[in-house]
């Protein structure tokens, strides 16, 4: 699969799953193209050590790979998890969502003790 | 109702959180939690029901479920309710048994929070679910636990396909 840009919408809605915003901006970053962490370093106020630590954060989480070249360590996005990330977002709140509805379709019913089944289905509420 | 989706990353945690509205009291709602003939009734997909075959809803108290698929297959789950504050607060630890019922220890476990505020006779849900890696969720997600999932993995490449596009 080759994945050439992604929008900065479309960054934002991928990296929901990253609540740290410099963590957020790396992705972007390197989703655009593979680039060293001195480089990624230059662009934030903060330490090259404190880089180095989002981007290990974001390896641990499969979301960007490093290699080393040289004296340099280049990091690059990981496409597959990005993706099956947000595959598995959307798939969880498929799940609860699912709950949800059905949680609502129980409270509709009316109030019978716990115990005791509806005699009959009740047709109300627009199952989908 | 209406429910929204937020995620973040924290530390190396997944923490995904969901919120949901219900035109009912808080006292109303817990019951779908502490009920279990009711609470089977929505923990599992039409595809794959659930059975509560032990729910002891109080803190420290323990769950048994199993979850029955379409060819008759069985997905059995625990539950560890850690704490309980009535009509207000649940937190619990989900994780996958063995054949036998026990806890399959080496199986991911999830850590949902559940909190629930009544607000003029409306009660707002909020499950927080804490995951160690995405490869837990993962495993999770793919236990069974989703209707259509083998459907939504195969949307993966059409997804990045028509999203990309743009």
């Amino acid at each position: 699969m080759v994945v050439h840009e992604l929008s900065r919408d479309e960054t934002d809605l991928l990296f929901h799953a990253l609540a740290d915003g410099t963590r957020r901006d790396i992705v972007s970053r390197v989703i655009e193209r593979e680039q060293s962490v001195s480089a990624l370093a230059g662009r934030y106020d903060i330490s090259f050590a404190a880089v180095q630590k989002h981007v290990a954060v974001l390896e641990r989480a499969a979301l960007v790979s490093k290699r080393r070249l040289g004296r340099e360590q280049l990091v690059s996005s990981n496409m597959a998890t990005i993706s099956s990330a947000r595959d598995l977002l959307r798939s969880w709140e498929e799940l609860w969502q699912s709950r949800a509805d059905r949680i609502t379709a129980i409270l509709a019913e009316p109030a019978t003790p716990a115990t005791q089944e509806p005699a009959t289905q009740k047709s109300e509420g627009t199952e989908s | 109702m209406t429910a929204n989706i937020q995620s973040t990353l924290e530390r190396d945690a997944l923490k995904f959180t969901f919120t949901s509205d219900f035109d009912a009291p808080a006292e109303r709602v817990w019951q779908v939690w502490e009920d279990p003939r009711q609470l089977e009734r929505w923990w599992g997909p039409p595809t794959w029901p659930a059975t509560f075959d032990r729910h002891d809803f109080v803190p420290g108290g323990e769950s048994r479920y199993h979850m029955t698929g379409p060819a008759g297959e069985t997905a059995p789950g625990w539950w560890v309710t850690t704490v309980i504050e009535p009509h207000s607060r649940i937190e619990i630890r989900d994780g996958f048994a063995d054949q036998s019922g026990e806890p399959d220890l080496s199986m991911p476990e999830t850590r949902m929070t559940v909190t629930l505020a009544e607000e003029d006779g409306r009660t707002r849900m909020t499950l927080v679910s804490q995951f160690d890696s995405l490869d837990e969720l993962d495993k999770v997600l793919s236990m069974g636990m989703v209707e259509g999932m083998t459907e939504a993995m195969g949307q993966i490449e059409g997804i990045l396909a028509s999203t990309l596009k743009q």
